[in-house]
């Protein structure tokens, strides 16, 4: 059947990845798994608790039910918007970018700056930009007559997250997109303009069919990371005004940290964690299942 | 459909200004040509790569506008209109589909862009997916098929406007397999007269040149060096690189002088079928003549001019030999019957088949009386 020799020996080259994979990651996850299923009364005794912790937090009946299921919608109400700006936008960008000559350079150093900064950075920056009293976009709209306090008003703060993410991140949708639309051989455009075709036409019917494959890695990346977003809210609105900005990552470091819940904190970060592992698989299987579909 | 005229189109892409100074040709990608491409008939642009075909064949398409010189479609000038206002097909090297569409999609996309009415573009997409074996999957997604299948769909949609007024195509059979070649060739030639288009078909296959075209324009070097018929191009090459490049194998070429009738090379004489007049001393003179037309006999055959054997090659269909003649290498014809003895051999050519060169360009002799001219088999 496989006729490939089997070398045992082999395993030894693989060790390493193993032992690193257990210390950064299986080990702690697994401390992790110990707490969700044991209480304690304090002293460091724990005992089991079987899977209570997770009954409650899927109850939404229960307190911690209700926030979780609260911090749950907030969270897919901001990937969702997050992507359906910073997609369409990036691609744009990425469009009007130049192809050739010293442009192409210094527009690419400009769309990736933002990329390059610290996320906690990123919030204290947005942070100051948007204080009403003195920051420049905060106090600028104020001037302009527009309600806008991000400290106290939930629409002001939800905005300043959501531009703050779009201009933190839209710059890798267009790099990602700038890429794919290098590929596309001069030909097609050629092609384009001898079918007298338009340019939404050339859009809709050369460029996004090219961009789908980068499309959906770049779809990947910003669901993933603006799902389990922290830093920048945390530094902004750290989840205020009330819960208005509270997401799962928030909450998640309110209840573990600040009221030592390690229980329900526990259930919370696996729940979390296996909700993202599946949208991720779920949407990845569907678009390359559609990609190789062939006879559509 | 139209006729198209080249009046003096020269390109040169570090964008010479309009009207610059033509005499410094180096620059030029395409040097000054003037040709007239008539409705309704097949052009074949033959050369090596980097002749200049592509870039000529994309002038007459608008994706290059020409340094100088116009570009008249019948009587309009259109050197400066954009492509899409041209009303000209082109199919390139490699396959261009639009993946999401099915293929009928991909077939009426020209005609959908162009407003034409729903069934004349049903009727149309018909004919053409008729012509090129598309039917059985008009209906499947284009990006699917095979490399083969995508080539199809994009000829089919460079002919499925039948008021163009040129389908051009660059080298439009590279990616598909030898076995397919032959068939989508005469495919095409069969397209061309049931549609009768002006077609212009760039490629650097002598085969598929000849084969295609009533009239091949042989490039080199940005140059057009003759336009003729398949057997203009064989009989009377026009320019040496014409005979080297048409051909398998190409010309032989032995510098001569000429004196009247006869041709010298070194103390061999070679008689010609006209008189040539003098030719100026610093001029370079080279006798030419096909190894098709030069015949290798045993020595004992008598009369021929004496060449050492180098090697034969069987070709199975025909032999070839190298010979030598002094310091020149020949390739000349092994008639099936001649069995070689020794390494020496009769080399001789047909006196219509010898073509003297002067700097490179063919010139006419004078015809002697009761002779044929030139080239004429006797």
């Amino acid at each position: 059947m496989n006729d490939r020799p089997i070398n045992n020996r082999a395993w030894l080259f693989v060790l390493p990845v193993l032992v690193f994979v257990l210390f950064s990651s299986l080990l702690p996850m697994m401390t992790v798994v110990n707490y969700s299923f044991q209480d304690t009364m304090g002293q460091n005794n724990f005992f089991w608790n079987g899977i209570a912790w997770f009954q409650n937090l899927l109850d939404p009946s229960t307190d911690i039910g209700g926030r979780f299921g609260n911090a749950l919608l907030r969270n897919l109400i901001f990937s969702l918007v997050v992507l359906f700006i910073e997609v369409p936008l990036g691609i744009a960008v990425a469009i009007c970018i130049p192809r050739h000559g010293w442009k192409v350079g210094a527009t690419l150093v400009m769309i990736a700056l933002p990329l390059l900064i610290p996320w906690n950075v990123v919030g204290t920056i947005w942070q100051i930009f948007a204080r009403a009293d003195i920051g420049l976009l905060g106090a600028a709209l104020t001037r302009m007559g527009i309600h806008y306090n991000d400290t106290q008003d939930p629409t002001s703060a939800w905005a300043t997250i959501v531009v703050m993410d779009v201009w933190h991140w839209t710059g890798m949708v267009a790099l990602l997109a700038y890429a794919g639309l290098k590929s596309i051989p001069d030909a097609f455009y050629q092609a384009a303009r001898i079918d007298g075709a338009g340019r939404w036409s050339v859009f809709r019917n050369i460029e996004l069919p090219k961009l789908q494959k980068v499309l959906v890695i770049a779809v990947l990346l910003r669901f993933m990371e603006s799902f389990m977003i922290y830093t920048e809210p945390a530094t902004v609105t750290g989840g205020g005004p009330g819960e208005a900005t509270s997401f799962l990552s928030l909450d998640l470091v309110k209840i573990a940290l600040g009221q030592v819940d390690l229980g329900n904190a526990a259930a919370l970060s696996l729940v979390y964690n296996l909700i993202t592992l599946s949208i991720c698989w779920v949407f990845f299987t569907v678009m390359t299942q559609l990609d190789q579909r062939k006879d559509l | 459909m139209a006729t198209i005229t080249l009046d003096g189109i020269a390109h040169a892409y570090d964008g010479s200004p309009h009207g610059a100074d033509l005499q410094d040709m180096r620059r030029y990608a395409l040097k000054p040509i003037n040709h007239v491409w008539q409705n309704g008939r097949a052009y074949a642009l033959l050369g090596p790569s980097g002749c200049g075909k592509t870039t000529l064949l994309n002038i007459i398409s608008g994706l290059v506008i020409p340094s100088d010189g116009r570009l008249l479609f019948d009587e309009q000038d259109v050197t400066r209109l954009p492509t899409e206002r041209r009303n000209i097909a082109q199919v390139f090297q490699f396959p261009v589909i639009y993946d999401t569409m099915t293929v009928a999609e991909n077939l009426a996309f020209p005609l959908r862009n162009r407003g034409v009415e729903k069934q004349a573009i049903a009727r149309r997409v018909d004919e053409i997916a008729g012509l090129l074996d598309l039917r059985p999957v008009l209906n499947r997604r284009a990006r699917g098929l095979t490399a083969d299948a995508k080539q199809k769909i994009s000829l089919g949609r460079g002919l499925v406007r039948a008021d163009v007024s040129a389908v051009l195509f660059d080298e439009p059979l590279t990616v598909i397999d030898p076995a397919l070649k032959w068939e989508l060739r005469s495919k095409l030639k069969a397209v061309h007269q049931a549609l009768d288009m002006l077609m212009i078909y760039v490629t650097h296959d002598q085969v598929e040149a000849m084969t295609f075209a009533d009239q091949v324009v042989v490039m080199n070097d940005g140059r057009v060096l003759q336009i003729g018929t398949p057997a203009d191009l064989f009989e009377r090459p026009a320019h040496s690189f014409v005979g080297y490049f048409i051909g398998s194998p190409g010309m032989n070429f032995l510098p001569a002088t000429i004196a009247g009738r006869t041709a010298h090379v070194g103390d061999v004489r070679f008689d010609l079928s006209a008189s040539y007049p003098q030719t100026p001393n610093s001029a370079a003179v080279q006798l030419g003549f096909r190894p098709d037309y030069a015949t290798v006999l045993d020595r004992s055959a008598g009369t021929g001019i004496p060449v050492t054997l180098r090697r034969i090659e069987d070709l199975g269909r025909r032999r070839l030999a190298r010979v030598a003649l002094g310091a020149y290498e020949l390739v000349a014809t092994l008639p099936p019957e001649v069995e070689l003895s020794g390494d020496t051999a009769l080399l001789q050519v047909a006196p219509g088949h010898l073509h003297v060169y002067v700097d490179d360009h063919r010139i006419e002799g004078q015809s002697v009386e009761g002779q044929p001219l030139e080239g004429q088999p006797a």
